[in-house]
């Protein structure tokens, strides 16, 4: 949960320094996932080793792996559990029932050793500082993530909330999700109402992503913005706001409505006014003995500031004003074929061409001749085989393409921000994540996985001095654990 | 030949994700069109049942002494909700609701969140634990006869029910189980356990319907000291104690409780130390 990888200080927005010659790697892959699917290992664990327990183990007795596809991705039975507002809803769920030395509180921090590497860096020029070069550059190392803290449950029947501070590695905090929600008003499990800062309703989490790194450990196509684009948004930045959020008793039929303030869930109203909207629903049904698939759709539509009203001299940001429209809309799809499932997400973006372009709404010289409001497509494919709760290889590929660049395009030139683009494919962007979480041991108060990852993400003629595409990959060995 | 390539690989995948896949097995447990195979049932009790009711099935799972009531020891294969005569074992179908109704007042859940496919499983899984699902068949289910009309005179009738029966010295005059033998109570396994506070709960154990409640009457509960009444009162009695029953449950409304209501009816309240009557 929470940001609990991009605390990690590594990238969080891709705006342009990225790329990838992963055909190899793409060759690779399922290789290395079938060999592990094959492997003795995978398979051997027996019957009485396991020592599953949830993170509210202690509340209700139930193991890990009942919530938890592998742990933190949450399988049906966890999501029904989160969207009851973290009840059973078998008149166990009040505090009073618990011990008073009972304090539903976690801590998860992920020590590591990773690699880092990126074929066409922007670096200073040694002998003239004031000059930038490209080069390559590779950094390894032991390291920490960020931490997360996280406490939530409930407060009496049908009052949940969920409280993550959450710091970088370095140890500054902020709070990641602050929220109280009230569950089943007029007993209908299609009512509940969220107030405060929370994870979209997204149907893939990147709150409970499997992949940890810099370059996998976030969805690119919730963050992904053209390259010169003003827009901070990510759909997976947790927002602050109000959510209206009902469920058919069984889970199988969710929906979620949100009204959000505009400030990408930074505190103190940075952009000064503006409010967004999220919809989603989604329908489950089975499929025989396959298990539960899952099709659902979403809709953000949203606004961004594109200049400030300031004071101090531009020390205080007092307002956010040329609000410029943006929108993100997609269908995902979960399928399972009992061990084996498949998540396929398509998602289209468009921004206002303010936003696109960066220039501000009040700009004297108003648009570049031929600037349009930026449009692109992205995919997103993500697999699984859980071998068992103790043992789960990942697999995912995204892509994104520009179909509309926000300033006309010039073959004979870089990118020169505000005026051309290369190419009508200048920022696209492929991501190529596998690796595996293997949980040695379970048990009622702490978890623990082995997690090795190896990402590589390339981005199309995003080099800074040269213009050519930008591969960058991580490889990442980590000792995950929540106590 | 690239595509080639890949096809093969994907071929490959595919495969092996399914030799890892164990084969149907014989069929052991039905219900319906669903037929349920333990192979399968086993990985999924080691997902979700076996913090709890243990690697044996014996009810000794890691969480097992913290939780009360004890978790069901499956090597028993003697179960609470059941839709056939007590002594015998249950339906597969009986089984199959219980996972997915789970138990209030009890750490078990509700799995209905999982598919019926799996949840059969968990019922083929579960029944390898005992050999009495080898040896015994199950037994017969009860015969639950249509309702009796809900009137004032039935839940007087059933009022004395509760009288004559002595079901007040477990679950107390009000049906707060707090009767004079409540705390006396144990289980099969010698476990401490309660009555049933009417008062308290708007579900039962075994369902919320007032048939529930009827096939509890007449299956009793067994490993509990909840009998079968199924030798000692007639369909129409029982129907009329389900009607006073649901009387004492003071956070429903129901049909009941608005006709005693209605009718300014005014129940005397239960004799502890008289055998029956008004």
């Amino acid at each position: 949960m929470s940001d609990h990888v991009r605390d990690q200080g590594y990238a969080k927005k891709r705006k342009g320094v990225l790329g990838c010659s992963a055909s190899l790697l793409i060759l690779i892959a399922p290789l290395f996932f079938v060999a592990l699917m094959c492997s003795p290992t995978a398979q051997a664990a027996p019957l009485t080793g396991i020592r599953a327990f949830p993170a509210f183990a202690r509340k209700y007795g139930l193991p890990c792996s009942a919530c938890h596809e592998a742990w933190p991705k949450l399988n049906a039975f966890g999501q029904t559990f989160k969207d009851n507002g973290y009840q059973l809803g078998n008149d166990r769920d009040a505090p009073i029932w618990q011990q008073p030395t009972y304090w539903p509180v976690a801590f998860r921090i992920t020590p590591s050793w990773h690699r880092e590497s990126v074929d066409r860096n922007q670096v200073d020029d040694l002998n003239n500082p004031a000059n930038s070069l490209e080069q390559k550059t590779t950094t390894h190392g032991f390291d920490l993530s960020g931490l997360d803290i996280l406490t939530g449950g409930t407060l009496a029947n049908n009052i949940s909330f969920l409280l993550v501070p959450s710091a970088d590695n370095t140890g500054a905090f902020h709070f990641e999700s602050a929220w109280v929600r009230f569950d089943n008003l007029l007993h209908s499990s299609y009512l509940n109402i969220k107030v405060g800062k929370f994870e979209l309703d997204n149907l893939l989490s990147e709150k409970r992503i499997l992949t940890l790194s810099d370059q996998g450990g976030l969805y690119q196509l919730y963050h992904f913005v053209p390259v010169g684009d003003s827009n901070i948004f990510g759909l997976g930045d947790n927002q602050l706001g109000a959510e209206l959020m009902g469920h058919s008793k069984n889970d199988r039929t969710r929906y979620s409505a949100a009204l959000l303030s505009s400030n990408d869930g930074n505190v103190s109203v940075p952009n000064g006014h503006g409010y967004d909207a999220f919809l989603t629903a989604s329908q489950a049904f089975q499929a025989g003995g396959l298990g539960l698939q899952r099709v659902g759709a979403f809709v953000y539509l949203g606004r961004s500031p594109t200049y400030y009203l300031t004071q101090g001299g531009g020390s205080t940001q007092l307002d956010g004003l040329g609000q410029k429209s943006f929108y993100r809309a997609g269908f995902i799809g979960m399928w399972y074929l009992k061990k084996f499932d498949v998540t396929t997400l398509f998602m289209h973006g468009g921004e206002n061409a303010f936003l696109g372009t960066g220039i501000a709404a009040n700009d004297p010289n108003g648009l570049p001749a031929g600037a349009r409001s930026p449009q692109w497509n992205g995919a997103l494919i993500e697999s699984h085989y859980t071998v068992n709760p103790q043992f789960i290889l990942i697999n995912r590929y995204e892509f994104i393409r520009m179909s509309q660049q926000a300033l006309p395009v010039d073959s004979t030139n870089i990118f020169i921000p505000g005026v051309s683009v290369p190419s009508s494919d200048f920022g696209n962007l492929d991501s190529l994540t596998f690796g595996y979480r293997y949980y040695p041991f379970m048990h009622s108060r702490a978890g623990f996985a082995f997690h090795n990852e190896y990402a590589i993400v390339r981005q199309r003629k995003v080099a800074p001095v040269t213009g050519l595409d930008v591969t960058s990959s991580s490889l990442f060995l980590g000792f995950d654990f929540i106590y | 030949m690239k595509t080639n390539f890949y096809k093969l690989l994907f071929a490959i995948a595919f495969l092996a994700g399914f030799v890892n896949l164990p084969g149907a097995g014989a069929q052991e447990a039905q219900v319906g069109k669903l037929t349920g195979h333990p192979d399968q049932g086993k990985q999924l009790y080691r997902r979700y049942c076996i913090g709890c009711h243990g690697p044996r099935g014996d009810g000794a799972g890691e969480n097992a002494p913290y939780i009360d009531p004890k978790p069901r020891n499956f090597t028993q294969a003697t179960f609470k909700c059941r839709s056939t005569p007590t002594g015998t074992l249950p339906l597969d179908s009986d089984l199959y609701n219980s996972i997915g109704r789970g138990f209030d007042n009890s750490n078990m859940p509700s799995w209905a969140p999982l598919t019926d496919q799996d949840r059969i499983n968990l019922v083929a899984f579960i029944k390898t634990f005992s050999p009495r699902w080898k040896n015994d068949k199950a037994g017969a289910p009860i015969t639950i006869p249509n309702e009796t009309p809900v009137t004032v005179p039935s839940i007087q009738h059933g009022h004395d029910l509760f009288q004559k029966l002595e079901c007040w010295k477990c679950h107390g005059p009000e049906g707060r189980g707090d009767g004079p033998s409540a705390s006396t109570l144990t289980d099969s396994n010698d476990q401490p356990i309660r009555p049933y506070n009417f008062a308290e709960g708007s579900r039962f154990k075994c369902g919320a319907t007032n048939q529930d409640i009827y096939r509890i009457f007449m299956t009793g509960v067994d490993g509990t000291p909840m009998p079968s009444f199924a030798d000692v009162i007639q369909p129409n009695d029982a129907w009329d104690l389900v009607h006073f029953l649901r009387t004492l449950q003071v956070n429903r409304e129901g049909p009941e409780r608005a006709l005693l209501k209605s009718s300014g009816t005014k129940l005397q309240p239960i004799q502890p130390s008289s055998g029956g009557g008004r």
